[in-house]
């Protein structure tokens, strides 16, 4: 079943377009990677979908419902969770009060709260931590912080921005772990990646963007053969 | 698995006995005070302090939380002042009703400047909000329905009334209407600290674009926070009012309220609950003293040291003086 | 009311916004830079007018010929804003880079209150005097070579900002200063640089009003409030936006005090900033 639909998305800055025509559709339960070289417009697609840019034009449907032109907290309402590429946690407070103040979206009271927070703390491995400031954290830690802030509100769509971005080798292992972990639950994901081999380990579908358009959509095996793909991406990224 | 029994079973708040044992203390000392027999002059510096405490806690509640700017707070000081003292000399209304009317008017200008200044990033709203707070001051020095520059004198009643809200004889009374008062705000605002509400504004303050993923309409939870701060300072201008019965625009829409609220939760920590308390008893004092020793040109030096002291404790304490006691022994348990 | 009373407050009008344009563009010209807002640029304004006062009282200069002396004195209390008090809260929240220029503007006008006294004091018979009669409308000399001399001098920004190496270095500096630092532009003195600028527009636009103009500790209220007005208005931290919006502001003002009420002239500039904001929050015009 079909979770979100993406059709002919636009937006340009001043000229340059940033997202020229994308659509995609995301079956649900799945993982959509989404791949491209840096300013491919990866994020500025996440903003888009989840309200922060508004865009020129085109459709976001999610559960067959048209989100295209709502506010990022309604659209979030919907059942939408996202984490941020610069990280955007909430920096004076504590990591269990990060994830409490997403867990307040589904529960009332206080002590829920705190006991679901706990639950999805300890789900991502920082149970330890759950007193430390988020400044405190390492990056590794504030992604994973993200991660569940954005799992307390419960969402049915995940996006996730360059996860395994940021932090060092050691770390990635566990992150990757962590999202297919995460595809267990049954919530949809999509996740920006620049790295391909995780992208290919973990996707159903792959989404290669470049320079704003869309250049291919399918299966990793697909995207792996695909001729403009390989051009304009993997083969820059194979040395990287 | 342990963990997370062990980390569930912990208790929401870290309740330090000793703390609340002291608090406590104090609480019953603050009310058995007057009995020993204060003279009038510390009867009205604890007047002034919990006053002050209260406006600042009212500052506190839409910068400290939510964080935006509000450069203009003593116009709802000077609502709630009007609103008291004009409908008691036109209507004879008593202040205890007219109290709430004064809140009801500030929560509704808080809503009509809210809605179009708080959509935007800090500044717009901190330079409405200095505009406001002289506009007010503007507005009411040329009013003549509530007695233009000259202001309001209350008409005295013969006796002390509780009805009416005036005491002659003894400033007393005063003090433990002005102690409940902040008892209440005090609580109510600590209650709002530790609500889903509260989690929420302190999210919008840190981080607008992440708290609006977490579904939380920001502009709305900032308007809210403001209104709720007008609502808590428009009393205590109504009290002030009953306190010294002749209002006047220079002195309840005074720049000055609106510069010492900031400053007094600045100093003490801004955000922080205990924050505007350990502010007011330390710059209400100084203030009261100043005000004594340096004569008539204690405005001035007031306002030097004012100046002076917000500027280093932005400097080299962000945080305020608070941020000297240990977290764990006020707020939460932090274990490693 | 004739038509010729209205002229008169148009000319009236688009001379003050001139002055209000020049105080506005040393502001926005901060902001631009680090995303501060001086809460003292009212205090500062009176600094120069006052120094212009000293100058003329003490040293029998007149304000026409100090001008280069306040524009001095006022970069240089750039520099030590900076240096003293800015440097340290460049990281720091909004809140307290607001409350901290907040604090500086109370000290400014408090101790200026000690010193000084509140009293009002007018520089006697300067070199510009008297006014001109066009038709029917009369131009007070000081006031028009005033608005003049702050047409000339924003001009003279604006070119500096665009034209000049130091001016391309403060906007890269103002787009980002990370960038801009590898590229070997040191920001901590361009944030100087910036200030003494800054400070240095208060300087001329004060300077010219000490001709006539009452001098006293709280006259930069007024104008502070109408340049934190001209800097929304003109979107914060555009330079040329400020022009358009200072003599915005300064036409709202005299025909809002001629055609209503002259006592409640804050109150139709913040009309106005209500409006824009409603409507065009990104300011009236873009940056730069």
């Amino acid at each position: 079943m079909k979770i979100l639909s993406v059709e002919n998305l636009s937006r340009s800055f001043g000229g340059i377009k940033a997202n020229d025509d994308i659509s995609f559709n995301v079956d649900q339960g799945s993982i959509l990677g989404i791949i491209g070289p840096n300013g491919a417009g990866k994020s500025t697609l996440f903003d888009l979908i989840t309200g922060y840019t508004k865009a020129d034009r085109g459709k976001v449907e999610f559960f067959e419902k048209n989100i295209f032109g709502l506010s990022p907290d309604k659209i979030s309402n919907l059942g939408v969770g996202r984490t941020f590429q610069k990280l955007k946690p909430f920096a004076d407070q504590t990591l269990l009060e990060n994830v409490m103040i997403g867990a307040f979206v589904k529960e009332q009271n206080i002590k829920k709260a705190r006991d679901k927070a706990l639950e999805i703390i300890d789900f991502v491995d920082l149970i330890e931590k759950r007193h430390h400031f988020a400044k405190e954290l390492s990056t590794g830690q504030r992604k994973r912080l993200e991660m569940a802030r954005a799992m307390a509100i419960e969402p049915k769509l995940l996006l996730m921005d360059e996860v395994t971005g940021g932090v060092d080798q050691k770390t990635i292992p566990g992150l990757v772990e962590l999202i297919k972990k995460l595809k267990k639950t049954g919530v949809t994901i999509i996740t920006i990646e620049h790295n391909i081999n995780i992208i290919m380990e973990i996707s159903d579908n792959v989404l290669a963007l470049d320079q704003g358009k869309s250049i291919a959509f399918g299966p990793p095996k697909e995207i792996q053969k695909n001729k403009e793909v390989i051009d304009s991406y993997l083969g820059t990224f194979d040395a990287a | 698995m342990d963990k997370l029994i062990a980390a569930k079973s912990e208790p929401l708040w870290n309740t330090n006995n000793k703390v609340i044992s002291v608090i406590v203390g104090l609480v019953i000392l603050l009310f058995a005070l007057p009995l020993v027999g204060l003279n009038s002059f510390y009867l009205h510096l604890f007047i002034m302090i919990f006053m002050h405490a209260v406006m600042a806690q009212s500052w506190n509640v839409i910068a400290g939380f939510s964080g935006q700017i509000s450069l203009g707070h003593g116009a709802f000081f000077g609502i709630g002042a009007y609103a008291t003292s004009f409908f008691y000399m036109e209507y004879g209304i008593t202040p205890w009703i007219s109290i709430f009317f004064g809140m009801f008017v500030s929560g509704i200008f808080a809503v009509l400047i809210g809605i179009p200044m708080l959509r935007l990033s800090g500044h717009y709203f901190a330079i409405a909000t200095l505009l406001i707070g002289i506009s007010f001051q503007v507005v009411f020095q040329r009013w003549d329905l509530v007695g233009a520059a000259s202001g309001l004198w209350v008409t005295m009643t013969p006796e002390d009334s509780w009805t009416a809200l005036q005491f002659h004889s003894s400033k007393v009374p005063y003090y433990y209407i002005f102690l409940v008062f902040f008892l209440v705000s005090f609580f109510a605002v600590w209650v709002l600290s530790r609500s889903k509400l509260g989690y929420r504004l302190r999210a919008v303050r840190d981080d607008p674009q992440a708290a609006l993923s977490l579904c939380i309409n920001v502009s709305n939870y900032k308007i809210i926070a403001y209104v709720i701060s007008a609502m808590i300072m428009a009393p205590m201008g109504s009290l002030f009012a009953q306190y010294i019965l002749i209002i006047d625009p220079d002195r309840v829409f005074n720049i000055e309220i609106s510069i010492i609220v900031l400053l007094i939760t600045v100093l003490g920590g801004i955000g922080n609950v205990w924050g505007p308390i350990i502010g007011a008893s330390i710059l209400i004092p100084i203030s009261e003293y100043s005000r004594i020793y340096l004569g008539g040109t204690g405005g001035a030096v007031d306002l030097i040291l004012y100046g002076l002291i917000l500027m280093i404790i932005c400097v080299f304490r962000p945080n305020g003086l608070i941020s000297f006691i240990p977290k764990d022994i006020l707020e939460r348990k932090k274990q490693r | 009311m004739t038509s010729e009373i209205i002229l008169q407050a148009i000319v009236t009008g688009l001379m003050m916004g001139l002055i209000y344009a020049l105080i506005a563009a040393g502001l926005s010209l901060i902001f631009g830079l680090m995303e501060i807002v001086n809460f003292a640029h009212g205090e500062h304004l009176m600094l120069s007018m006052f120094s212009s006062f000293w100058l003329w009282s003490l040293f029998g200069l007149d304000p026409l010929f100090s001008i280069p002396i306040t524009i001095l004195l006022m970069a240089f209390c750039g520099v030590l804003t900076h240096y003293f008090l800015i440097r340290y809260i460049l990281k720091a929240k909004m809140l307290i880079q607001i409350c901290a220029t907040f604090g500086l503007s109370i000290f400014i006008r408090s101790i200026a209150q000690l010193l000084w006294t509140p009293d009002f004091r007018n520089v006697d018979k300067p070199l510009l005097e008297g006014r001109i009669e066009l038709g029917s409308v009369f131009i007070g000399q000081p006031q028009l070579y005033a608005s003049l001399v702050c047409l000339i001098a924003f001009v003279g920004l604006y070119l500096f900002v665009t034209k000049t190496e130091t001016g391309l270095a403060l906007q890269a500096t103002a787009q980002d200063r990370h960038a801009a630092e590898v590229l070997g532009i040191p920001s901590n003195k361009m944030f100087a640089i910036g200030w003494a600028i800054g400070l240095g527009c208060v300087g001329v636009a004060g300077g010219m009003m000490a001709n006539y103009f009452f001098i006293f500790t709280d006259v930069g209220i007024n104008f502070a409030l109408f340049a934190f007005v001209a800097v929304a208005l003109g979107g914060f931290g555009s330079i040329i936006g400020c022009l358009y919006a200072g003599i915005i502001i300064g036409l709202v003002e005299s025909l809002g005090g001629l055609l209503i009420d002259p006592s409640f002239k804050l109150l139709y500039v913040f009309v106005i900033y209500l409006l824009v904001v409603i409507y065009k929050p990104q300011g009236l015009f873009g940056r730069y």
